[in-house]
């Protein structure tokens, strides 16, 4: 098959899964094999592409052109590839954990969730690989629109709070700033189409591109940049699948992928480091990244604590693009990867100990590594991840952001990235302290208690692959810089 | 002579002589309906093969009566007058095949052949303005539409329809006699009534002070008769308490119709000829369009009435059309007439999916429509899908038209980032209140001792009334990827008012 | 001598600006509609003085016609016979509505039909 029949593919499937499984919801088992069934097919497309792309390829596809200068088109490149394969893959996790969890915890409306999801796969990918801006920005607004209701599921009152502000933060944003941002680009470049090294230089006058920066990095609110982070830790209302999904493969990861893809693409390295706009954006990301961190350490709520931790993360990779160095960016485009191991495995086990155990506070978690070791040694890998320490692979791309921030002569950043890794091990590591250190609560049954296997399978997978990318960092780098060089080491 | 010569005259022709007809037919069952939708129909077909004509061979005129302009009256049928030719048409055609199943319920089948009949006087009346090429038989179509639409709009099912026809009545007769001020006025000083003529004379006129005080009355003139804020204040509650179909059919076309006279006027006669009046108009309608935009947006959030709320984005989206006529720039004419043209499937959109709703709750307000999205979901939805076209989503027709709005605003520098904050604004007041409604719809839970039954009782409304409802929704998404018509349409119209002075 | 040989305009514009003044101000439905209709009137003044000319009779009236003849514009004069149909036809309307108001609120005055519709 021809590698734009693959894209498409890529594309229909998860549309075709979620229109299948709103036909097949009368049937759970169906549903839920349909739904797996239809991920893993989605994975093996996007997989098929890789190929191709390490060999220097750019597989492309067109849809349609809507005007003059503005089409519907995909082309597949390096670090959608990458968005993709983590999207689609972590998607065949989430869908396995989320049947155990939603079953587990006698969630209502599944078929609904699970129609949303796929929903909300099919835009992740499409914004992995739109070809310009404008389709980019069209599947960000349905990525934005279909988590909705996921964050809403419960129906209460603080869902539906909750709910509000994400949508109104995440729409607000992109409508208020984004979309002028993009219609601005259009009129000055005549063009918003991804192009390595950009379309801007030498059309856009540096005072209006550093308009157009701090517009485009705000207005991505997926991002998370303060003060338009409110979004994220108010969307923790929805079930743990949709938290992790928001929170560590389609949502927030989509975030940060428009801001390098627009960064690397649309501005161009060069263009962006002549912006003042850069270096401000920079220290708010930076400022983000500590303030957040230390949010963190307040959070009693474990679910809280891990959103604010993953909006000083998020800042990791904006800080990296801003650093307009090349390494800071591969080691931004590897950070995506590595987070997402990483954070889904934290979300991934906050879920599995409310489904078994019914907690969500981190004080009520004294002994509980003694009850669900699996879960807590999980954790564990998690978030050594997250904070960077080896042998996990989030080592890697710290180290890579670190040297570009040296590379790009701003070694002060390095100060920045090593208080937020003490900041980070501050607060990801007392909840495993407590859990394997203090004695349990008394009156609790000894015993092993874990969660559904359906649960404990895929977080004991994401554990693991945050372990082996310690290990196998390579392809992931190599891919990040054909990026630069055309083609893969 | 070919029929086709006789186009431009037709489309006026044939509701005009039905209408008559029908006010003499038996007003029993479904009779009246079908003779009104079948006249409709056929003069939608007479639009779409206009809209061909235009297209292949360009403007096309007609002389009544075999005099030649100026001294008879001539059609012009340009580009612009072929599109509000098919937007006039197809909303007239949706209207009533959307409405017998509203229409029964609000107004007695006795009424119905004479409100049928004033329903094809109002279609002839709104084509009528825009083939003429004459100042005064504008005039004259615009007051048949008019006492056509007061007739129509008194019919409402409430009483307070009739204390709304009559404001309806004073403003819309207060601003056609400002406009038949103005065009005596111009009459004056250049002795011709045709507009072409006219600007060709008023080149020659050495005396601009009586032209300028013309020019003043037109505006302020269509200005009523399009609601342009503040002057809307009979529109709200004329759309609330008409008979829902008539809602829709205004909703969609009639005020517009002022606008594209306005557009006539201003970029035909007035602006190439008239010193200073492109300044007058920057000034007057730029600050007023603005404080449309968003005034019209905060009170559409505020209303409780779902038909008022409408009529409110109406206002508007009504100074969005005119922000765009006012930066007198080819791509914010393109951006005007593109909206002239999505507006009326949104708001047509929109109205449908509300009058839907009111068929089966009886009431068009807000508070009433809770759980509504569990009850008669594909209703909602449409009313969600429409709404996104409102707020201008990318894929639909409100974006298409958002963006060539913003285009436009941004070639003016500084003033264009001003106008461009508003229009945003203005935008995310449309997601506020558009999703006020998707609250309530979704996530309130019904009453339970709802006098109009228990929620268990209502459904969906009759299948004629959501296909078309449908259509018109598929239509904004279909207008929101191809904008080939438009867009040529549009640019013909461009070329024809300023590609000459460019 | 042009600020009163123009008298007929001033006559308009003070007719014109009466009968606004009635339909903005009146609270009555039916006072409002005779301001409607003084207003109208103005119009048609207006119209009818610009076509007359000075010792200028109907064209009709001059055949068979000879150069020289003065004879005012009849175009104005068949504009506003189709504006006076109109103006009949919208104050014949408005009144029909006055009296269907009286019938369902028992009032032909704007503040009580408002208190009425308020009360509801």
């Amino acid at each position: 098959m021809s590698e734009s029949t693959m894209i498409f593919l890529s594309l229909l499937v998860p549309l075709l899964g979620s229109l299948g499984i709103a036909l097949t919801g009368r049937s759970p088992l169906l549903r839920d094999s349909f739904m797996i069934a239809s991920a893993v097919l989605v994975f093996l497309c996007v997989l098929s592409l890789l190929p191709a792309v390490q060999a220097g390829g750019r597989p492309e596809a067109h849809l349609l052109t809507m005007m003059p200068g503005l089409d519907l088109a995909f082309s597949v490149e390096p670090l959608g590839m990458i968005f993709a394969l983590v999207a689609s893959g972590l998607w065949i996790m989430t869908s396995i954990y989320g049947i155990g969890y939603m079953r587990g915890a006698g969630e209502k409306n599944q078929t609904r969730f699970y129609a949303c999801f796929s929903i909300a796969i099919f835009a992740a990918i499409g914004i992995a690989f739109a070809q310009n801006m404008f389709t980019l920005f069209i599947l960000y607004e349905v990525l934005s629109l279909s988590t909705y209701p996921l964050v809403a599921h419960k129906g209460t009152e603080e869902a539906k709070r909750g709910a509000r502000i994400y949508l109104g933060i995440l729409l607000g944003t992109s409508i208020g700033l984004l979309l002028p941002a993009m219609i601005a680009t259009w009129w000055l470049t005549g063009s918003l189409e991804f192009q390595p090294g950009g379309i801007m230089q030498g059309q856009v006058s540096p005072a209006i591109g550093s308009l157009l920066l701090l517009l485009y990095m705000f207005g991505i609110g997926k991002a998370a940049l303060m003060p338009f982070h409110r979004w994220l830790p108010a969307a923790m209302v929805a079930p743990t699948p949709v938290s992790a999904l928001l929170h560590a493969v389609a949502v927030v990861k989509a975030g940060v992928f428009s801001v390098l893809k627009v960064s690397t693409y649309l501005f161009g390295l060069d263009y962006l480091e002549s912006l003042w706009a850069s270096d401000l954006v920079m220290w708010v990301a930076a400022f983000t990244l500590l303030s957040a961190s230390v949010v963190a350490m307040q959070q009693s709520n474990l679910k809280a604590r891990l959103a604010y931790s993953t909006v000083s993360q998020l800042s990791y990779i904006v800080l990296a693009a801003m650093l307009a160095s090349q390494l800071a960016v591969v080691g931004g485009g590897m950070h995506i990867v590595m987070h997402a191991f990483g954070k889904i495995t934290l979300f991934f086990c906050a879920g599995a100990i409310y489904v078994a155990a019914h907690k969500t506070e981190i004080q009520e978690m004294d002994g509980l590594g003694r009850k669900m070791p699996v879960t807590m040694f999980a954790f564990l890998l998690g978030a050594l991840s997250v904070i960077g320490a080896p042998p996990l692979g989030g080592l890697w791309s710290k180290w890579h952001i670190m040297l570009g921030a040296v590379d790009a002569g701003h070694a002060i950043m390095i100060g920045v990235l090593l208080i937020s890794t003490l900041l980070n091990i501050a607060y990801l590591l007392p909840p495993v302290v407590r859990a394997f250190l203090l004695p349990p609560p008394k009156g609790t049954p000894a015993g092993v208690e874990e969660a559904p296997l359906m649960c404990l399978i895929p977080l004991s997978l994401t554990a693991l692959g945050a372990l082996l990318l310690f290990f196998m960092a390579d392809p992931v780098r190599a891919l990040m810089w054909s990026v630069f060089v055309g083609r893969a080491a | 002579m070919s029929l086709i010569e006789h186009l431009p005259i037709l489309v006026v022709l044939v509701p005009m002589f039905v209408a008559p007809l029908l006010a003499a037919v038996p007003s029993r069952g479904q009779l009246p309906w079908l003779i009104a939708t079948l006249t409709s129909l056929l003069t939608f077909v007479v639009a779409i093969a206009i809209a061909a004509q235009v297209l292949a061979h360009g403007t096309l005129t007609y002389e009544l009566g075999g005099w030649p302009p100026p001294f008879g009256i001539g059609l012009a049928v340009g580009p612009l007058s072929a599109m509000m030719l098919l937007v006039i048409t197809g909303a007239s055609l949706m209207a009533l095949l959307w409405g017998p199943a509203s229409m029964n319920s609000e107004v007695g089948h006795e009424h119905q052949s004479l409100l049928y009949a004033s329903w094809l006087l109002a279609l002839c009346g709104l084509s009528g303005i825009t083939v003429t090429g004459d100042a005064f038989n504008i005039f004259v179509f615009m007051e048949i539409s008019s006492l056509a639409s007061y007739v129509m709009v008194s019919a409402g099912p409430k009483r307070q329809a009739l204390t709304a026809t009559f404001k309806y009545l004073i403003t819309g007769t207060v601003g056609a006699t400002f406009y038949l001020i103005g065009v005596g006025y111009l009459y004056m000083m250049t002795g011709t009534l045709n507009l072409a003529d006219m600007a060709e004379r008023l080149a020659t006129v050495s005396s601009t002070a009586p032209v300028l005080v013309a020019s003043g009355f037109i505006l302020v003139g269509l200005a009523l008769k399009a609601a342009l804020f503040p002057m809307h204040a009979w529109m709200p509650n004329a759309y609330r308490f008409a008979p829902t179909p008539v809602g829709v059919f205004f909703a969609a076309c009639s005020t517009k119709v002022a606008l594209f006279v306005l557009i006539r006027f201003d970029f035909l006669v007035l602006m190439p000829n008239l010193p200073g009046h492109a300044d007058m108009l920057v000034s007057v309608l730029m600050p007023l369009s603005v404080a449309a935009m968003l005034v019209g947006s905060a009170v559409a959030i505020f209303e409780r009435d779902l038909k008022r709320m409408l009529g409110y984005s109406s206002v508007a989206q009504i100074g969005y059309i005119l922000l765009a006529f006012s930066l007198l720039s080819t791509a914010g004419l393109t951006a005007a007439i593109v909206h002239l043209f999505n507006h009326a499937l949104i708001k047509g959109a929109l109205f449908m999916a509300v009058g839907t709703l009111v068929l089966r709750t009886g009431s068009s307000r807000l508070d009433d429509m809770a759980g509504i999205g569990k009850t008669m979901p594909l209703t909602t939805l449409a009313f969600c899908l429409a709404g996104l076209s409102l707020i201008g989503v990318p894929l639909t027709a409100g974006f298409i038209s958002k963006w060539y709005l913003i285009v436009a605003v941004l070639e003016h520098g500084a003033l264009g980032w001003m106008l461009l904050a508003a229009i945003l604004i203005s935008s995310l007041m449309a997601i506020v209140y558009v999703w006020k409604v998707v609250e309530v719809a979704y996530f309130r839970s019904p009453p339970d001792n709802n006098t109009g039954g228990s929620p268990a009782q209502r459904s969906e409304a009759p299948l004629g009334m959501m296909i078309v409802l449908w259509l018109v929704v598929a239509a904004n998404f279909w207008f929101g990827l191809d904008t080939s018509l438009l867009l040529s349409l549009a640019d013909m119209e461009t070329t024809l008012l300023l590609g000459s002075r460019r | 001598m042009t600020f009163l040989g123009l008298y007929n305009y001033w006559v308009f514009i003070f007719v014109l600006v009466v009968g606004l003044y009635a339909v903005l101000v009146k609270g009555n439905y039916v006072k409002r509609m005779i301001g409607l209709a003084i207003f109208q009137g103005a119009v048609f003044l207006l119209y009818i003085t610009m076509d007359k000319v000075e010792g200028g009779t109907a064209p009709v009236f001059l055949t068979p016609f000879q150069p020289g003849d003065l004879y005012a514009n009849p175009l104005p004069q068949v504009l506003i016979l189709t504006a006076i149909v109109v103006g009949i036809a919208v104050t014949a309307l408005g009144l029909a509505i006055s009296i269907r108001i009286k019938e369902e609120y028992g009032t032909i005055e704007e503040a009580e039909t408002r208190e009425i519709d308020r009360q509801e």
